[in-house]
């Protein structure tokens, strides 16, 4: 069964099964979970449970709900979602499949699988059990696929020129000086700091060693050269 | 050269995306010049104890062993007697680990795989069990050294199935040798050289199952300038693949020469650095 971690400050307060359909959260007493602080609104979000699904919803708190660092409204949760309301923590840990004995034991090994697989003996037929899908929900889906993007370069000899992102890591800078690097991921396009003394700059504010995201039209500053990114339609 | 001065580690691990225990064990040490990655298997949280049994013990009584054999010339630094000893270490940790799963009830059936990296004398011992793996980025040239003790890879060895259709094989993470199985175990140890400007990953199946080699290569090749980022965005790229499994990643990029020191007066005055 799926549950809900709450915790404070790193600090585990309690667990809680997601195992009723709609679980509320908020600082009133009559929530499923009552957190008693200023920063959470009275009926604050609400999880919803459907079969192996859990649905969070913000119910137009005050001060909002965040997924992994990200204000949602409504968010399918995921295993080891993060959600923070005020400075509490609930960290969504999806349900694992109950294993029955049969499936345990094949998930280890067959005695003498060890010694003998050399000799092709105990080739399993197939359908048997693999050590990395048992008992585990199906894979998520494919990555949706993002938008593309470029940099244009706003001064220095090649002003006016555009690069496009097209691979997973695009480093920007000069070696030895100051280097950093655009990552190209499913949820949009990061920066980092690499190397160098100096960090890059974005919209006029220095980064620190965190991955920064990028946004359309944002303006990076890289080894005194300037450069705007933008989204391709 | 000493060790932590020529050797820099970046250790990641992580759940992954669908698993919600981590059973994979990371142990990295640059002064004893020793990377261990285990990956462990078994119910409940019993493959978490199989690997976590297999680092701890390994990291324990090898670097007990390691101080002892720099600064000899004789037969302690000979790199016979030090595969060895590392064999006979793992063969102990498989004892150990055999003996847990056997007495208790809650571990029976428990396993880890391994993959150890011993740097001593400009080389690099080798040692690994199951399908955990070593690769080598050299001059831009990204090389796997281990092979996998899996069915997948006998059965490529065999000509049963191409390399392409291994890629989409059901069986890709049976293994045929893990620690805490059987009270013998077969360890596969081999010794490379090392130069200057290498970078060693050691990784668990949760990273090469989700990334393509190429793009572990073009990671490893854009951010060898800063290795915590790389092992930060190999695990990122596993995730954002789907993140099936636990990931794990060690990297170590060497920096320059380690030559034990050989003769009395290398020995003092390294004894005097």
């Amino acid at each position: 069964m799926a549950k809900l971690i709450l915790s404070m400050d790193g600090l585990v307060l309690k667990e809680i099964a997601l195992n009723k359909e709609r679980l509320t959260i908020g600082r009133k007493p009559h929530n499923d979970i009552q957190i008693d602080n200023l920063a959470i609104s009275g009926e604050h979000a609400v999880v919803v449970t459907i079969l192996n699904d859990s649905f969070l919803e913000d119910l137009n708190s005050t001060n909002g709900t965040l997924v992994n660092g990200q204000p949602i409204k409504k968010h399918i949760l995921r295993n080891n979602d993060i959600v923070e309301l005020g400075k509490y923590r609930l960290k969504y840990m999806a349900g694992e499949a109950e294993p029955s004995g049969d499936f345990e034991k094949a998930q280890a090994f067959r005695p003498g699988m060890a010694k003998l697989a050399s000799e092709m003996e105990l080739a399993p037929t197939s359908g048997s059990p693999t050590r990395s899908n048992i008992g585990v929900p199906p894979p998520p889906p494919p990555a949706p696929t993002i938008p593309g993007a470029a940099i244009q370069l706003l001064n220095g000899p090649n002003a006016g020129k555009e690069l496009e992102l097209t691979k997973t890591l695009t480093t920007l800078g000069k070696p030895g000086l100051q280097v950093a690097v655009i990552a190209r991921r499913p949820h949009g396009y990061f920066i980092t700091h690499v190397e160098g003394k100096q960090f890059p700059v974005v919209n006029g504010q220095a980064l620190d060693a965190q991955a920064h995201p990028l946004g359309d039209h944002d303006i990076v500053e890289i080894a005194g050269i300037k450069m705007e990114f933008f989204l391709k339609a | 050269m000493k060790l932590p001065e020529v050797l820099e580690m970046a250790v990641r691990t992580d759940p992954g995306l669908v698993r919600s225990h981590n059973e994979d064990a990371v142990f990295a040490d640059a002064a004893l010049g020793l990377a261990i990655l285990a990956d462990g298997m078994g119910g409940y949280n019993a493959g978490e104890v199989a690997s976590g049994m297999a680092s701890t013990l390994l990291a324990t009584n090898f670097s007990r062993f390691i101080p002892t054999c720099s600064g000899r010339s004789d037969g302690a630094g000979d790199p016979d007697f030090a595969g060895h000893h590392l064999v006979s270490e793992i063969k102990a940790a498989n004892l150990a680990i055999f003996n847990a799963a056997q007495s208790q009830p809650q571990y029976a059936g428990m396993g880890t795989t391994l993959v150890l990296a011993w740097f001593y004398d400009n080389r690099v011992h080798v040692a690994h069990v199951g399908d955990s793996r070593l690769y080598r980025l050299r001059r831009g040239h990204f090389e796997q050294l281990t092979r996998d003790h899996s069915l997948l890879q006998e059965q490529l060895d065999n000509g049963m199935i191409t390399a392409e259709e291994a890629r989409f094989s059901q069986n890709r993470n049976l293994v045929t040798r893990a620690l805490g199985v059987e009270p013998e175990l077969e360890v596969e140890v081999h010794v490379h050289d090392v130069w200057p400007g290498d970078i060693l990953l050691l990784c668990s199946d949760g990273l090469n199952d989700m990334v393509e080699d190429e793009d572990i290569r073009l990671t490893l090749l854009t951010l060898a300038g800063n290795l915590e980022l790389a092992a930060e965005q190999l695990v990122h790229l596993a995730n954002d693949n789907g993140g099936r499994d636990n990931v794990s990643v060690i990297l170590i990029k060497v920096l320059g020469e380690y030559p034990v020191p050989r003769g009395w007066w290398q020995r003092l005055l390294a004894a005097m650095k």
